[in-house]
């Protein structure tokens, strides 16, 4: 099973988001600030974080950062924002860092699903 | 003391008077030798030997009379900052040298009025030069007491006559070390001021020896007099004759403290600086008072101690001489010899150069001079000056040896000054009248003098000379109404006065009916309007004359090298150029050129030369008085328009810079919103965005346990109540910032308000053992609105909160109050407030970066709200920044409401 790492500090927002991903087979995985995202993703190893980006403490550009400059996720863990942040400088600045993905909040839940199960299902 | 004493003594005392010159030559810029005290002591030249001796003579003789010829000074001092100001301006615009220069060139370089005026002070300056040798050469008899050395009555071993070839040696090396007569002669000036200082203390010092030494104090002395003499006539003014004559006495030496050229070139000529006015017009009228303290003492007591009999003007020197105190007799004797080497050396050092400047430069050597070459032509000049202070003064000597000894120095003085006032309504009435012209100017001067010679010199003339006494007595021809002591029948003047009054009635009146009748040329005109418009001239430089014709820049340049050396010719050249940005090439000179080349030329040959020395290379044509009145006042208006431009571009400099600022502020304010937008959306975003989610999620799952199911509806009516607080905020702030709310005040208790406060945020503060304490010594009644101020409050322990650390947070709140206003100060452990931003937390849209964790309340209109609200209250809110650790916001709210 792939494991997604959900990061935001929004209590309301991982909670849909994790019942529906969890439904569609994921290992589901939950940081509630920068910081948390960083330690857990060193430790899990997740194929995915979703990623918002206004967050106390460490924000989710640095948490990208982080994510591109280590040695082993750099390849393994693929990364999609989800933001409240819409200027077309934020999204540009998001998908230079590496993102595969830029979703504006608020999102569609549909959007996510076929985003994530795009990415994380293995191309022939 | 014996002659031959007495010459050693006088050769030393004029060696140290080169020396003093020599020295403040070679120290030109030291503070000392520019000192304003040096100009304000040089003007005491007006103090000469008849001043040092004649004052005494005519107090014996006439009483308190003497007094009018330094009341007219005194009085003028005032005067000096409007009149000698503009005198002073207009001199050194025009590089002008002498009086004679001014006002010539005030009635268009008129050169035969020029000659008249050097003539004018000539007669002036002659007679009294030989009045100061008369006094040198008497006083010298009377100090010298042995006849042995030099003896004999022929010029060659007259000692009068060395006396006189050393001052011209002296006045001929300093005065002329300069070829432009315009520039400072310092040395001169400084060894003036030095004359100045001794011969009033020596006066001083035999003042004090007759008043206190000979006699017991000044009332001694008048009760001694009022038994010996007839004081009344010595010490009134008698009657209405007298007082008139009194008037006349003072306006005749009022006029002749402008006009003596020596009293020009030390005031005018010479002055260099501000400062000098400021402190002469104090210090000269002091020095005069102090020169008269004494000298109705020595006058009575002399007439006390020596008879009238004696010869009044020398009381000075008799009365030591009478108790045998010699040495005083000495210092009295250096202290006259410095007063006749100061007026000597100043007048024929402004004689010279008039008379070089205004009659033999134009007269003649014009022709020579523009043949020659530069040095040769500087040297021509200087020797030519040269020999007019050594002839003046040589000339001064004959006439010297004409006097009858018999002749009281203090009405041969009187000559000279009725003689140099009649320049007094051209040179006075010309500075403020711009129709004034040359043909008035010099019939009054004339008529002046014609006057001055029927009713003075000539029945001087006739009674003290030639002992004929029927001209006096029975009028010219035997006429009754042309008796010259009372023309007309007028006998209530003295003499002088009487010879006053008529002189200046008649040249006024010439000059003032010639000048409306027939009107001067345009260049009088232009001159005219310069002068009288003095300020003006300065702003306009060049651009004041007008000129119209044709002239070549090479040819004024020649002449131009020919009197000033090439270095200086180019110079100027170079000055000219950069001021009017004329190109070099340019060949053709323009009138702001022959303007700018004549004023050099005034320098160095004086005004009517220069004028004949560039009408001879340039082809000049008349301009009509219409277009001359025409340009002036264009080239008025040009100046007035560059200014108000100037002015406009420094109000648009102004505004320019008051946008800037505005703009700048109106960005800041747009930056703000902008972030405030980006913040509001966001925080709007989030609650939508979780509603969305939820909302998707329960109506995609038919399967979602019920429990579940719930959660995710109360999640939605969370965030629906989080974004009605949101919108409500932002409407609240909008709604007090526009003015439309109103409190609802009530008389009431603060501490309640924030106790309640501090209930509404318990439970969170509990839950992160954030420890609240609130401190208040009594309960505090004032008028508030208290769901506006539990907001405050709430409001301020929220943000707080956000802050503090978990666990070990502490917030204390105080609340105390004086006579005036509740003080409410809230501190905590926090982070604190970034110094940058302390001024923008209570901006809108403020969002500190420094919160640990988000979204509490986090509208990011807290603190605004909390500002807008207390200012409702009249009250003011603001973060201390003088704290070390944490935040302390303070809240005062006036105790009654105004």
């Amino acid at each position: 099973m792939k494991k997604i790492l959900l990061v935001d500090d929004e209590p309301n927002i991982i909670m849909a988001l994790e019942y529906s991903l969890r439904k569609n087979n994921y290992d589901i995985y939950i940081a509630r600030d920068g910081e948390e995202a960083i330690d857990l993703a060193e430790k899990l190893k997740p194929d995915l974080v979703v990623l918002d980006i206004m967050m106390p403490k460490v924000d989710g550009y640095e948490v990208l950062e982080f994510l591109k400059s280590h040695d082993t996720l750099k390849d393994t863990t693929q990364t999609i924002i989800i933001s409240a942040k819409h200027k077309q400088s934020d999204v540009q600045k998001g998908l230079n860092l590496g993102a595969k993905e830029y979703i504006k909040k608020p999102f569609s839940m549909k959007k996510i699903l076929s985003t994530v199960n795009e990415l994380l299902t293995p191309k022939n | 003391m014996s002659k031959t004493a007495l010459i050693a003594l006088i050769f030393v005392y004029l060696g140290i008077l080169f020396l003093i010159a020599l020295f403040a030559e070679k120290n030109k810029g030291s503070k000392l030798v520019s000192h304003p005290i040096v100009y304000a002591l040089s003007l005491a030249v007006y103090c000469s030997a008849w001043t040092y001796y004649g004052s005494v003579g005519m107090a014996a003789k006439s009483g308190v009379e003497f007094l009018t010829i330094y009341l007219g000074p005194i009085i003028a001092a005032p005067l000096w900052i409007v009149l000698l100001k503009k005198i002073i301006q207009l001199s050194k615009v025009y590089n002008i040298s002498s009086i004679a220069d001014f006002i010539s060139l005030r009635y268009g370089n008129s050169r035969s009025l020029g000659a008249l005026v050097t003539l004018v002070c000539a007669a002036s300056i002659i007679p009294y030069i030989s009045l100061q040798l008369k006094a040198i050469s008497e006083t010298f008899e009377i100090v010298s007491t042995s006849t042995l050395g030099i003896e004999g009555s022929s010029v060659m071993t007259d000692s009068t006559f060395y006396i006189a070839l050393i001052l011209a040696i002296f006045a001929s090396f300093f005065g002329t070390l300069a070829l432009d007569a315009s520039k400072n002669r310092t040395g001169v000036m400084f060894s003036v001021a030095f004359e100045s200082v001794l011969k009033l203390t020596f006066f001083l010092i035999v003042g004090v020896y007759v008043t206190y030494y000979v006699f017991d104090g000044t009332t001694d002395i008048y009760q001694k007099a009022s038994l010996g003499l007839d004081l009344n006539q010595l010490s009134t003014i008698n009657g209405l004759s007298g007082g008139i004559n009194w008037y006349f006495s003072i306006v005749l030496s009022f006029l002749a403290i402008f006009l003596l050229p020596r009293q020009f070139q030390t005031s005018v000529v010479e002055f260099t600086n501000r400062k000098q006015l400021k402190t002469s017009i104090w210090l000269f009228p002091f020095y005069l008072f102090l020169f008269n303290v004494f000298v109705i003492f020595i006058a009575w007591g002399g007439l006390l101690v020596l008879g009238e009999q004696a010869n009044a003007d020398y009381f000075t020197l008799l009365i030591p001489l009478h108790f045998g105190d010699h040495w005083l007799a000495i210092l009295v004797f250096l202290g006259g010899l410095s007063a006749v080497i100061s007026m000597v050396v100043v007048s024929t050092v402004a004689l010279s150069t008039m008379l070089s400047n205004n009659l033999i430069i134009p007269y003649g050597f014009i022709k020579n001079l523009t043949r020659s070459k530069s040095f040769k032509n500087e040297k021509t000049i200087k020797n030519i000056r040269r020999l007019c202070v050594f002839s003046s003064i040589i000339l001064a000597y004959l006439l010297y040896a004409l006097f009858d000894p018999k002749v009281s120095l203090f009405s041969i003085g009187l000559i000279s000054f009725l003689i140099i006032v009649q320049l007094a309504p051209s040179f006075f009435i010309g500075m403020f009248w711009n129709r004034g012209s040359a043909l008035g100017s010099k019939v009054g001067i004339i008529l002046g003098l014609i006057l001055i010679i029927f009713t003075y010199l000539l029945p001087f003339i006739t009674e003290y000379v030639t002992g004929y006494h029927q001209f006096v007595d029975e009028g010219f021809l035997g006429i009754e109404s042309l008796k010259p002591y009372a023309l007309f029948g007028i006998d209530l003047l003295n003499p002088v006065n009487h010879a006053l009054y008529w002189s200046l009635l008649v040249n006024t009146g010439a000059y003032l009916i010639l000048s409306v009748i027939k009107k001067g040329n345009y260049r009088e005109r232009n001159y005219g309007e310069m002068f009288v418009n003095s300020e003006k001239v300065v702003e306009l430089k060049e651009n004041a004359y007008v000129w119209k014709g044709e002239a070549y820049v090479k040819d004024i340049q020649n002449i131009l090298v020919r009197f000033l050396g090439q270095a200086k010719a180019d110079k100027a050249l170079r000055v000219f150029r950069k001021r009017y940005a004329v190109n070099s090439e340019e060949k053709l000179a323009d009138a702001r050129f022959i303007n700018f080349s004549e004023r050099l030329l005034t320098g160095a040959v004086g005004s009517a030369s220069a004028k004949i020395l560039i009408s001879n290379v340039a082809k000049e044509k008349p301009v009509s008085l219409v277009e001359v009145l025409k340009i002036l006042e264009e080239n008025k208006e040009t100046i007035s328009v560059n200014k108000s431009l100037e002015e406009q571009s420094q109000k648009l400099i102004k505004l320019t810079s008051e946008l800037k600022s505005a703009n700048e502020e109106l960005r800041i304010q747009d930056q703000l919103k902008d972030d405030f937008l980006d913040t509001v959306a966001h925080e709007l975003k989030t609650p939508i965005t979780s509603i969305k989610a939820s909302s998707e999620v329960l109506s995609d799952g038919n399967d979602m346990p019920e429990e579940l199911q719930h959660k995710f509806l109360n999640n939605i009516i969370q965030d629906t109540e989080r974004l009605t607080i949101l919108i409500n905020d932002i409407l609240d702030l909008e709604k007090m910032a526009s003015g439309r709310d109103e409190l609802n005040l009530q008389l009431q208790s603060l501490n309640g308000c924030i106790e309640d406060a501090i209930n509404g945020i318990s439970s969170i503060a509990e839950r992160k053992s954030i420890e609240v304490g609130f401190h208040s010594s009594s309960s505090i009644m004032i008028e508030f609105d208290y769901s506006k101020m539990l907001q405050v409050f709430t409001n301020l322990f929220s943000n707080s909160l956000k802050f503090v650390p978990e666990d070990n947070g502490k917030i204390e709140v105080f609340l105390e109050a004086n006579s005036e206003e509740v003080i409410f100060k809230l501190k905590d452990n926090g982070k604190g407030i970034p110094e940058e931003d302390l001024h923008l937390i209570f901006k809108k849209f403020y969002q500190s970066k420094n919160q640990t964790f988000k979204k509490l309340q986090g509208s990011g209109f807290g603190l605004a709200i909390c500002k807008q609200i207390v200012e409702m209250h009249r009250g003011v809110i603001y973060a201390n920044p003088n704290v070390e650790t944490g935040a302390e916001l303070i809240v005062n709210l006036p105790k009654c409401r105004p």
